[in-house]
């Protein structure tokens, strides 16, 4: 089981690498990192928290756009070039091993481009703070969160993914982290509500991932420290949430008539 | 030169004539619409919405604002504007995207509270930002500071002032003349009591020798102000009940009114002329508020001199 989920992550993970799309965008991230740079230079006082403000934000959204846009063709693709046949039916591979063989291996290629993207990131704090100290942990951390968005948003693409046309994967996958921005919002709404509603408006401020949680981009620009219980408590988040959005894709897999 | 390498020479030198040719286009069409007025719009005039729609990354939203306040303040005070109308809306978005933006609430109210052309002229405006600064930071010191200076300087409230710098000597990593600013303050807004209480404290709680001496110095200054004013309230309280100003300190003191001849800290008499009560060697206190000569008013003490920033000073 363990060979063939590696064999499938593998295989994504050589498959994304060769897009040129993902060169483009880490390229285009890279310099967005070196313009934070001169960015600084034009406003007043703020070199080091428009540098990582960009930087980080950088990273951020394009890896959420490089997720998006891959996740959605991770399956729809291998239907569409009905390589999916060949895979599921010459050999003995199952269904919820393939869905997890392509999160993993997807998540694999986003962890080396965010580890491409940070490079270019430190270098230009190193160059604006003449150094790392201890108080650049918090980046390491911040970074950490960022990697753990790119884990949420896979699988949620890898889910519209199973039931929809890239399109409107795409387009789902963009709403859903819009919504998840708001998710500390949406309770603070459910709260002010009464009966039924507040039910309901609960029920989907929960249903919907915790992106507002994860970002802590701000915080670190100004050299506030994580709390060590914030990352653990993110971290089983994210493995439960991403568990759960992970079984309804290979539920709806299960169930889809690939013939 | 092959075939190949020429045609890609052609392409590559036609490509770069043509973006030259855009680009002189471009300055020429500058020249006939003329320099178009700055426009006064703030799109999303609300601070809220603009957080909304950062999508979480609103510390890049707020740097971006806080280069347009910059940008925005440079090209009106470079124009000599009168009116900075965009300023503080501006400033308020910024600091609601990033609460935690010390420079936004540091330099905006400098450029709140300048007098135009130098900035938008509303210490009001520029007090209230602080507040929000303090609100949001309250272990910034830095902020009750600056807080401090516009009630000092712009908004001429030397109470306020001195509250603003007490609270900030408060906080941890405050700078000790934060605690002489505000018993300097409180001191030259009369409140001599306060003034006393918070250079005692002064005296007590710092291990620095020119603080201490300084310390020393104003009390004995806050202590003739006192001794004065009290003295010249029985002289008054004498004419009144006799009807003629008494002739010196013996006669208050043959009928009662003072038990000895009144001495200040450096043990020198105060003087009584005209029924006016005065101190001798006035240069000996440099700070003191009463019991000056006639035609010498607080103004022209060396010590009130240097009490008289008109810049304020990097912390």
């Amino acid at each position: 089981m363990i060979g063939r989920l590696t064999a499938i992550a593998y295989n994504t993970y050589r498959e994304a690498v060769r897009d040129r799309v993902l060169y483009n965008l880490i390229l285009f991230a890279t310099l967005i990192v070196a313009s934070s740079l001169l960015v600084g230079q034009i406003s007043l006082e703020i070199n080091r928290i428009v540098l990582i403000n960009l930087g980080l934000t950088a990273i951020s959204l394009f890896g959420i756009v490089i997720a998006i846009f891959i996740g959605i063709g991770l399956v729809s693709k291998e239907i569409e070039k009905r390589t999916l046949y060949t895979v599921l039916a010459a050999r003995p591979v199952r269904r919820w091993e393939f869905i997890t063989g392509k999160f993993l291996g997807l998540v694999m290629t986003l962890t080396v481009n965010a580890l491409l993207m940070s490079v270019g990131f430190f270098a230009a704090v190193m160059y604006v703070s003449h150094g790392l100290g201890r108080g650049d942990l918090s980046l390491v951390t911040a970074i950490y969160f960022i990697l753990l968005e790119y884990v949420l948003i896979t699988a949620l693409a890898l889910l519209f993914s199973t039931f929809s046309t890239p399109i409107f994967s795409s387009i789902f996958a963009f709403a859903i982290f819009a919504v998840g921005t708001f998710a500390e919002d949406l309770r603070g709404f459910a709260q002010m509500a009464t009966g039924a509603t507040r039910w309901m408006m609960t029920g989907a401020a929960y249903l919907v991932p915790n992106f507002a949680a994860l970002n802590v981009i701000s915080q670190v620009a100004h050299n506030t420290a994580v709390e060590p219980k914030l990352i653990l408590l993110n971290t089983l988040y994210v493995m439960a949430y991403t568990a759960a959005v992970l079984t309804a894709s290979v539920w709806i897999f299960e169930r889809r008539n690939l013939k | 030169m092959t075939r190949d390498l020429r045609i890609q020479t052609s392409y590559a030198l036609l490509l770069a004539a043509l973006l030259a040719t855009s680009a002189m286009l471009v300055r020429q069409v500058d020249r006939v619409r003329g320099d178009e007025p700055l426009q006064e719009v703030l799109y999303i005039p609300s601070p809220t919405v603009v957080k909304r729609m950062s999508l979480g990354y609103s510390g890049l939203l707020a740097d971006i604002y806080w280069t347009r306040v910059v940008q925005y303040f440079g090209s009106k005070h470079k124009a000599k504007a009168t009116q900075y109308l965009l300023l503080e809306p501006l400033l308020n978005v910024t600091t609601t995207l990033d609460p935690k933006l010390l420079p936004a609430y540091q330099f905006g109210s400098v450029f709140l509270s300048q007098k135009p052309p130098e900035g938008a002229g509303s210490p009001q405006a520029a007090a209230r930002l602080v507040e929000k600064g303090i609100q949001e930071n309250p272990q910034a010191w830095r902020l009750y500071y600056d807080l401090g200076y516009i009630y000092w300087l712009e908004l001429r409230d030397p109470a306020k002032a001195a509250d603003a710098f007490e609270r900030g000597s408060k906080i941890t990593g405050a700078q000790p003349w934060m605690k002489v600013m505000a018993a300097a303050l409180a001191a030259h807004a009369g409140e001599t009591e306060t003034a006393i209480y918070m250079w005692k404290n002064i005296l007590n709680s710092t291990e620095d020798a020119s603080l201490k001496a300084n310390a020393i110095n104003r009390l004995r200054c806050l202590r003739v102000d006192s001794d004065v004013k009290a003295l010249q309230d029985r002289v008054d309280q004498f004419t009144s009940q006799n009807g003629r100003l008494p002739s010196g300190w013996p006669e208050l003191i043959s009928t009662g009114w003072l038990r000895r001849v009144p001495a200040d800290p450096k043990n020198i008499p105060y003087q009584l002329i005209g029924g006016r009560v005065q101190v001798a060697q006035p240069d000996l206190f440099p700070f003191i508020t009463r019991g000056l000569p006639p035609g010498r008013d607080a103004g022209d003490m060396p010590g009130e001199k240097g009490f008289k920033v008109v810049k304020k000073p990097t912390p």
